[in-house]
């Protein structure tokens, strides 16, 4: 992999983390703009401008040419508004929302290469241009434009620009910064421009641009910058916060920074050469507008000339954000100046590296278990030395054990942030009005969990948006607030992760579900059903409750995907519902799925793992209460219920032959429908952790069985998916329920 | 080195020979990761009846063949001294279950010959080619794709 490669690689992975702190932020704001008090926090939009602006200079470093364009008119309407000249407000955000979520969509097609939507690229382009153009129209006449084509020849005559700064207070001292960028520096998309309204915030600033090695066009390399500054500043500020403004392009700029002995004085733009022509300057424009990616120095004039405009009235529009040091002199407001410094360190590690780990600590978990095997058939005292040190290794793998695991958990909110904008493509798809609260984004989770839970989420939330809340007349007829809310909230309970998603809309119609499955023939007509029964349907493969195909989320793909892929997991989906009050999805998670905790049975000889989860009890019933139904057919009676048994020899095929006595103890297990089966098993040795091993990488599925797991005395014992068990047992839905009731 | 250049040299190859039911095989010695003694599986359900079942090898889950029973032999008894052949085919590891290993030995691509037209023989569908020597002792030649279990059946 060559170097630019990795670069890549890793700009796209960084691309990942500005998106999610752009999305968080572009909320906050339409938050607040709701709310009506923006000016509370103009951090967010500070924070928000230097996400997109870093994507922007990463891009031109790449040449993702869309990317930067679309970043660049993004950026100049967060510009115009922390400048104040375009109002935060409600519209304005949602314009904004929907540029997050191309701008994400355009990095993800920079990334996989492929051509983006150029369409919707453009309709948005045009939003945002209207956004400014309308700041600019209302509070000057003058045409407002953001590609550095409007520099003029005049610029470079009149480069110095003096600065209306904030009172110097007592205390202050004045330096003079030499500033020469090196072609790296507008490389690697820094700008000139933005450090020094870094600076500008630290105090008093005057700036002057030397133009002196800027060269004829006929000798022009627009590879090579040749402008250079001189930069006055009076501050209080010491030498080390002037200094930590230039952090970032420390290496890619020539930098002096000089005490001066007389504060207050102020060089008027005496060394400025003034005797550059016409001639000379635009065609220097000209050349640097073929430029893709950060602009060159050209820009800066650009910009720099837009500012001095300032001092005249009636000129052109200010350049937003500076003229404003006061409105953005709030904590952490320059620019340039990192602003995370309290964040926890972290590094990137190749997932691979903490997976060998992990399977390296399941052997260790593994020969440990043998070894404590072998200590007691040696018949060694439990007491001794070796046994003693068995007990510290023990501790020690189950400590490093979990350490592992923590390093896999991740929290759930990168996959929540997502569904904020599934949720605005469903509302406006749907017409509807929808809010999303999240709760307990910090939850974690297994990693693989996570990118697993994206599709069935994103499902469900558009089920909820789709089918589950009800359009603005038929809220506002049933007394509620016209915007409907879904709650995502996650929280840890009892060893499992609980998501839920939920909404405040009219509950599941069970006399429609009803009729629909009875249509659909999913079940027999007059068929008694409890309300829990019905909501199950919904789960049922091949029913798809809303009248008329949509687009959202009516495609024949329904609910029993969602629950297909969680018991995928090793979770659950359960609904609840009440008419007029929502309906709730609980998904219920493992927390990893690298540890299962098990039962271990043993029928027909064979030795085999049931998970716990899927255990609600375990009997050993009198033989009255074992009842045959035609030949071969068994139930139980069990707290007024008849529940079928399956022999899992039978199901599995390994019963040994001629074996006349039937076994009777049983496991009561419950899978997702709500059916209960009783699994017979010869015996029930303990219940342990079992480390999880696929069986499907060197061999195949097997029906019936979700994985394989090690054993102490290092023999391999197969993991019972119950769920399968007793699907294949062909169970039918109604038969439990119908033999409870006689 | 000397094995390597055996090995590399044009023509010719190594190749683990072992015993099935009286007869000898042989496989290249490029997918043989290890050769170690029979330990009882775990039997799988629903498997086709030459898979034996799964072993432990040093914590991944392994599927081991009854050659014997694949090839037509009829199903083997194991014993302590039957040995699991370990190979990699693909990203698969597959153990293969043979009596005994006999020997490493080159043999030239030309020595290798077309197997003979039986008619009606389950072994033919898994020899690809044979190999005959000067004593007169022949190696048949096992095309480990086909040996493999059909997982397409299983699933269904």
């Amino acid at each position: 992999m060559s170097g630019l490669d990795e670069l890549r690689i890793s700009f796209f992975q960084e691309c990942e983390d500005l998106l999610d702190s752009l999305g968080e932020g572009l909320r906050a704001m339409s938050d607040l703009a709701a709310a009506g008090n923006v000016d509370d926090d103009i951090e967010t939009v500070h924070a928000v401008f230097r996400a997109v602006h870093s994507i922007k200079g990463g891009a031109g470093a790449f040449g993702l040419d869309d990317l930067v364009t679309f970043a660049h008119l993004f950026e100049t309407v967060l510009d115009e508004m922390r400048g104040g000249k375009v109002g935060i407000t409600v519209d304005a955000m949602h314009v904004l929302l929907r540029a997050g979520d191309m701008l994400s969509d355009l990095v993800a097609c920079a990334r996989d290469g492929v051509t983006p939507d150029c369409e919707r690229m453009g309709q948005l382009l045009a939003e945002l241009d209207a956004l400014v153009d309308g700041a600019g129209g209302g509070i000057d006449d003058a045409p407002f434009e953001f590609v550095p084509t409007i520099v003029s020849v005049e610029a470079i005559e009149t480069i110095d620009i003096v600065e209306v700064a904030p009172e110097t207070g007592l205390g202050a001292s004045n330096y003079s910064i030499r500033f020469a960028p090196k072609g790296e520096l507008y490389g690697t998309g820094n700008e000139p421009l933005a450090l020094f309204r870094a600076l500008q915030q630290l105090g008093d600033l005057t700036v002057q641009a030397d133009v002196e090695s800027v060269p004829l066009l006929s000798d022009f390399d627009p590879s090579e910058p040749r402008l250079r500054w001189t930069l006055t500043l009076a501050t209080e500020a010491t030498r080390e916060e002037i200094e930590a403004v230039f952090e970032f392009v420390a290496d890619v700029a020539e930098l002096g920074i000089e005490a001066l002995p007389d504060p207050g004085k102020r060089p008027d733009g005496g060394d400025t050469p003034q005797d550059r022509t016409h001639a000379d300057a635009a065609p220097l424009r000209d050349k640097a507008q073929p430029f893709s990616g950060d602009p060159p120095p050209a820009a800066d004039i650009d910009e720099t000339h837009a500012t001095e405009a300032t001092s005249e009235p009636a000129a052109d529009e200010p350049q937003a954000g500076l003229p404003e040091p006061a409105r953005s002199a709030g904590p952490g407001s320059p620019s340039a100046t990192p602003s995370s410094a309290a964040a926890p360190a972290t590094i990137r590690v190749n997932l691979d590296r903490v997976d060998r780990l992990i399977n390296l600590i399941g052997e260790l978990v593994i020969m440990e278990a043998m070894l404590s095997q072998a200590i007691e058939s040696a018949g060694l005292a439990s007491d001794s030395d070796v046994s003693n040190g068995l007990d510290g290794i023990k501790q020690l793998a189950s400590g490093i054990q979990e350490s592992v695991m923590a390093i896999r958990a991740q929290p759930l909110k990168p996959v929540f942030q997502r569904m904020h904008r599934i949720i605005r493509e469903a509302a406006d798809a749907t017409g509807k009005q929808v809010r999303l609260v999240t709760v307990g984004e910090t939850t974690e989770v297994d990693k693989t969990v996570i990118e697993r839970l994206v599709d069935p989420l994103t499902h469900m939330i558009r089920n909820s948006v789709d089918h589950g809340l009800e359009d603005a007349a038929g809220r506002a007829a049933s007394g509620k607030p016209e915007t409907g809310t879904i709650t995502l909230s996650a929280a840890h309970r009892s060893g499992r992760v609980i998501i839920e998603v939920s909404d405040d809309g009219a509950g599941i119609n069970r006399e429609r579900v009803r009729r629909i499955a009875e249509d659909k023939g999913l079940v027999a007509p007059g068929t008694a059903l409890t309300a829990g029964e019905i909501d199950n349907l919904l789960f049922t493969p091949g029913f798809s409750s809303k009248d008329e195909v949509s687009a959202l989320s009516g495609r024949g793909v329904g609910l029993d995907v969602v629950r297909r892929e969680i018991q995928a997991l090793g979770g659950r989906v359960t609904i609840q519902s009440a008419a007029g009050e929502g309906t709730t999805f609980t998904i219920a998670l493992p927390l990893t799925l690298a540890v299962l905790e098990g039962m271990l049975v043993e029928f027909g000889g064979e030795m085999m793992v049931l998970p716990l989860s899927a255990i609600l009890e375990t009997l050993r019933p009198s033989s009255a209460t074992i009842h045959a139904i035609g030949r071969t057919g068994r139930v139980v009676a069990n707290r007024g219920e008849l529940i079928p048994i399956i022999d899992l020899a039978d199901a599995f095929g390994v019963a040994e032959p001629g074996e006349p006595e039937e076994r009777d103890v049983l496991l009561l297990v419950e899978c997702e429908a709500g059916r209960r089966a009783a699994l017979a098993v010869d015996v029930i040795h303990d219940q342990r952790q079992v480390v999880i091993k696929s069986l499907e990488e060197n061999y195949g599925v097997i029906p019936g069985i979700s994985a394989a797991t090690i054993l102490g005395d290092g023999r391999i014992a197969l993991i019972v998916d119950p769920e399968e068990i007793i699907a294949s047992a062909g169970l039918d839905t109604a038969t439990p329920q119908l033999a409870a009731n006689e | 080195m000397l094995q390597n250049s055996a090995h590399d040299a044009p023509g010719r190859r190594e190749v683990v020979s072992f015993k099935v039911a009286e007869q000898d095989f042989c496989i290249d010695i490029g997918v043989v990761r290890e050769i170690r003694g029979w330990t009882p599986t775990t039997v799988l359900p629903h498997a086709q009846d030459y898979v034996k079942g799964v072993v432990n090898l040093r914590g991944s889950v392994v599927a081991v063949v009854d050659l014997s029973a694949r090839l037509g032999f009829g199903p083997t008894v194991p014993e302590a001294r039957h040995i699991i052949i370990i190979v990699m085919i693909g990203d698969q590891t597959i153990g293969l279950l043979a009596d005994v290993v006999s020997d490493i030995l080159t043999i030239d691509d030309t020595s290798m010959r077309q197997v003979p037209d039986i008619a009606s023989e389950i072994a033919r569908d898994f020899i690809s080619s044979v190999v005959t020597f000067e004593d007169g002792h022949m190696l048949r030649k096992i095309d480990l794709s086909r040996v493999l279990p059909e997982l397409g059946a299983e699933l269904a």
